[in-house]
């Protein structure tokens, strides 16, 4: 066991004017693995990815990424500390190629310097190969390989989702966001996805996903939490999950409504 | 031989460098344009640059290389000192924040009479930009240009340019990014203004106002922003029209602004765009085989 937890939310909370989004939401993810975070439409599930990545500032509560509190930093800042994600609504550079996609997530890795860039030197070249090496290697972790110099716009739904998968691993994240991976995927798709998350996972990725489908996220997850209206009711395994009745409310309505209709 | 060329210098010469000032400026726009910034101080740039030159050489007699040198560092702090609160604006928002500035700075020029002649503007400047000087700039811009595209600072722009928020969350400083295209782009202004103002022998306020800041626009979004060719192209083509339709010179401006529009509507990635001539180029091979 680690001491550290890889992220570690503590009575976050994020008020809209009066309304109020997230209530004191405590969740711990721990390193490697795979976490689910699951919950009804409008639960504020990706406003904890929101303030996770320094999207949006929290109302409330401090959020710890490996013991380190991120309040105040900036997007770009957070994911150079090693946090990545991908959107519910794909946002891959569309006019670029893929392995343009791809280099761009590795901006802050590539070490050279203005009179590099502007001489082309031996250190220029050989940072931009390594680059272009490597984001070759990410595009064929998601089996895109063969389209790397393809324009990103011309990828079927799915690819795109497998690009921005890529191009997040780029930014060499500790920890890997995903919100809603298979939205709008065929089961094909799904099954495929599913096997490459479990190969990043293995690679020693940690990743935290929101996810509707259920059956996809009782297959991966090792621990799940369940965010209703703002609050986590419930966590656990898999198992623990299913079987809880707050989670059967939530997600199907509670019981002895239907005994008293009766 | 020599003879003809030498006369065809002396008529013409004005034309083709004023084809390099024209191109720095279209480069100037195309650095913000291209990190998705719509910033209209170009103009505005461009005459600082030009009058900061210009009151060097003639009232404290500096050496051409430092007032060149001069010329670019005022419209770079400029840019730095408007930057900072008006960089986070947005589309149409940045664009009326720069042009306001454009205007201060035309009515600063306008009422520091004593430092800058006022409405009248400065006459009499040396003619010290040779042919070779501003070819060396448009070369040496296009360099640095070419060179930045083909790195992470040319890709850092293209991501911010298709969506900022996607772009931050790759590592990639937004605003430093931003503030680093103003900035250089603010340079190439003050470059064109201060190469311009030791070629024509005057300025005047009125050169540097909102009508320059339009031309300066439709110059770079005619010839088509995805390359550094179009700009180039654009300016070119903007340079010599009037000379060719003379006889519209009352119309020009209208003439600006029906190019822009009719461009906008019908070539929105200008007349010189890669992806349409690959196109064409695809249809005729596959009308081919």
């Amino acid at each position: 066991m680690n001491a550290l937890p890889m992220l570690q939310l503590q009575n976050v909370s994020r008020h809209f004017g009066g309304l109020k989004v997230l209530e004191d939401v405590n969740i711990e993810v721990p390193e490697g693995g795979v976490f689910g975070l699951i919950g009804p439409n409008g639960a504020g599930k990706t406003t904890v990815f929101n303030l996770t990545t320094g999207l949006l500032p929290t109302s409330g509560g401090t959020i710890r990424f490996q013991g380190r509190d991120i309040a105040g930093m900036k997007p770009h800042q957070i994911t150079q500390a090693g946090i990545a994600r991908t959107f519910q609504n794909i946002r891959i550079f569309k006019e670029m190629s893929l392995i343009e996609n791809v280099i761009v997530g590795m901006h802050a890795k590539l070490r050279y310097g203005a009179v590099g860039l502007l001489a082309a030197t031996a250190r220029f070249r050989s940072e931009e190969r390594r680059a272009r090496e490597r984001a070759h290697e990410l595009l064929s972790w998601v089996r895109l390989d063969h389209k790397a110099h393809d324009v990103a716009d011309n990828l079927s739904y799915g690819e795109q989702r497998k690009l921005e998968l890529a191009r997040a691993l780029a930014t060499e994240p500790k920890l890997l966001l995903l919100d809603e991976p298979v939205a709008g995927m065929n089961s094909g798709e799904k099954t495929e996805l599913m096997h490459e998350i479990r190969n990043i996972s293995a690679r020693g990725y940690t990743i935290f996903m929101i996810e509707h489908d259920m059956r996809f996220v009782m297959g991966l997850c090792e621990h799940i939490a369940v965010l209703n209206f703002g609050r986590i009711i419930a966590q656990g395994g898999p198992d623990e999950i299913r079987n809880d009745p707050q989670v059967i409310e939530a997600y199907l309505g509670r019981e002895d409504e239907s005994e008293v209709a009766q | 031989m020599m003879e003809a060329l030498s006369t065809f210098w002396v008529i013409h010469s004005n034309l083709i460098l004023s084809l390099g000032t024209n191109a720095l400026l279209a480069l100037s726009i195309w650095l913000t344009l291209s990190c998705g910034m719509l910033a209209m101080a170009n103009a505005a740039f461009m005459g600082i640059g030009a009058y900061t030159s210009a009151i060097l050489t003639m009232q404290f007699g500096w050496p051409f290389p430092a007032v060149i040198l001069a010329g670019m560092l005022a419209p770079m702090l400029a840019a730095l000192i408007i930057g900072l609160p008006t960089l986070r604006l947005s589309g149409v928002y940045l664009a009326m924040a720069t042009l306001a500035f454009g205007e201060v700075v035309r009515i600063v020029i306008i009422n520091t009479e004593l430092l800058t002649g006022g409405i009248g503007g400065i006459a009499g400047i040396p003619t010290s930009t040779e042919w070779w000087h501003m070819l060396l700039a448009v070369v040496c811009a296009l360099f640095v240009l070419w060179r930045m595209r083909r790195s992470k600072v040319g890709r850092a722009f293209e991501a911010i340019r298709e969506d900022e928020t996607a772009a931050g969350l790759m590592g990639i400083n937004v605003g430093a990014n931003k503030m680093l295209a103003f900035i250089l782009g603010a340079a190439l202004a003050g470059l064109a203004g201060t190469l311009n103002a030791h070629l024509t022998f005057m300025i005047d306020p009125k050169e540097f106002g909102f009508d320059r800041g339009v031309e300066i626009l439709t110059m770079a979004i005619f010839g088509g922003i995805g390359s550094l060719v179009g700009p180039v192209l654009g300016s070119a083509i903007f340079t010599l029209l009037p000379t060719v339709l003379s006889p519209l010179a009352d119309f020009r401006l209208m003439v600006n602004g029906v190019v822009l529009v009719l461009i906008v509507l019908f070539l929105p990635n200008g007349i010189w765009d890669p992806a349409r001539f690959k196109q064409w180029f695809g249809r005729k091979q596959g009308a081919r085989t």
